[in-house]
């Protein structure tokens, strides 16, 4: 009895295994920085060297860190979007531009728009590895307090944005847009 | 022409390995370079699921291994890089995840497997020691 009983059972339990594997995205791996402190950072302004963007930029407010750079073709994708979400002016977009040439980065924003209240200048990616950055684009949530409350690997989309990032940031606003959010 | 594909194969395994490290950094110190090469292989780089940074070409790996390196200039124990990517890229990085509750499995199955397999393995012999022979010998 047991000679037909235990390979049904075995053959079934790698199966469950196997097809869960199916779904699973092996290239997508949690950041242990979520509900932790945001890194802190200053780096010279994609656009005026000569003046610092960092942390301190974001203290106290709600705000989104978007990591980008000119090589990365999905950060073209999610451009219109980050464009869009900047008119409606529900958090302030910060980006860092990651291992990117800056004469690239410039004539980007200045062809596709620029959603950024301004732009980190990363060309040797190091805060980008204090962040944990290992593809672009990814987004950040952080909150008030300075900590990550979401991240997000890959491009943004309207259905992402719905699902993953307006519920945390009413949570954490208590309302729509964020209170303490300056206009463009 | 065998010889020429054979020779042809070794160079396309081997040049992964050569080219990613080569000529970046290293230590003066042969065992500080020691320390550092075998810190690289630990290390998976996040992009390539199954790379270690030693051995992989993407940007993020040598962003990392200048980061190792630098670290390492800076004095750090192995531990405390390991423990700083951990904290930044989660234990994805490690090759060698440490023992936990949700890596019990990952660390025991594979001797449970035997353990079990082992069982098994004694058991069909012991069944077979104790059959008559004629009804299993195949003459």
């Amino acid at each position: 009895m047991w000679r037909y009983v235990i390979p049904v059972i075995v053959v079934a339990v790698l199966g469950v295994f196997l097809y869960r594997g199916l779904y699973l995205n092996p290239g997508y791996i949690p950041s242990p920085l979520v509900g932790k402190p945001a890194p802190e950072f200053s780096l010279p302004d994609l656009e005026d060297p000569s003046r610092q963007v960092g942390s301190k930029d974001y203290e106290g407010q709600v705000a989104l860190l978007n990591v980008w750079a000119t090589w990365c073709p999905p950060c073209r994708q999610e451009h219109p979007f980050l464009v869009q979400l900047a008119k409606s002016g529900v958090v302030p977009i910060y980006g860092l531009n990651w291992n990117d040439d800056r004469a690239a980065a410039l004539e980007w924003l200045e062809t596709l728009g620029d959603p950024y209240v301004a732009t980190a200048y990363d060309p040797q990616g190091d805060v980008a590895v204090d962040w944990g950055v290992y593809g672009a684009p990814e987004t950040f949530l952080i909150g008030r307090d300075g900590r990550v409350l979401h991240k997000h690997t890959s491009a943004l989309t309207p259905e992402i944005w719905q699902r993953d990032f307006l519920p945390k940031i009413a949570e954490e606003c208590g309302s729509l847009p964020c209170p303490l959010v300056e206009g463009e | 022409m065998m010889k020429l594909i054979a020779a042809w194969l070794m160079l396309l395994l081997a040049a992964p390995a050569a080219l990613a490290i080569e000529a970046e950094y290293g230590f003066d110190d042969p065992a500080m370079n020691e320390r550092y090469r075998t810190l690289l292989r630990e290390i998976r780089c996040p992009k390539c699921l199954n790379t270690s940074i030693a051995d992989s070409d993407a940007p993020i790996a040598a962003d990392l291994r200048r980061e190792v390196y630098q670290k390492m200039a800076e004095g750090y124990s192995d531990d405390e890089i390991i423990d700083f990517l951990v904290s930044r890229y989660g234990e994805f990085v490690v090759y060698r995840p440490p023992l936990k509750p949700s890596t019990f499995v990952l660390w025991g199955g594979p001797i449970a497997l035997l353990a079990i397999g082992g069982f098994a393995f004694v058991r069909i012999l012991r069944d077979r020691a104790q059959r008559p022979l004629d009804e299993d010998s195949i003459t």
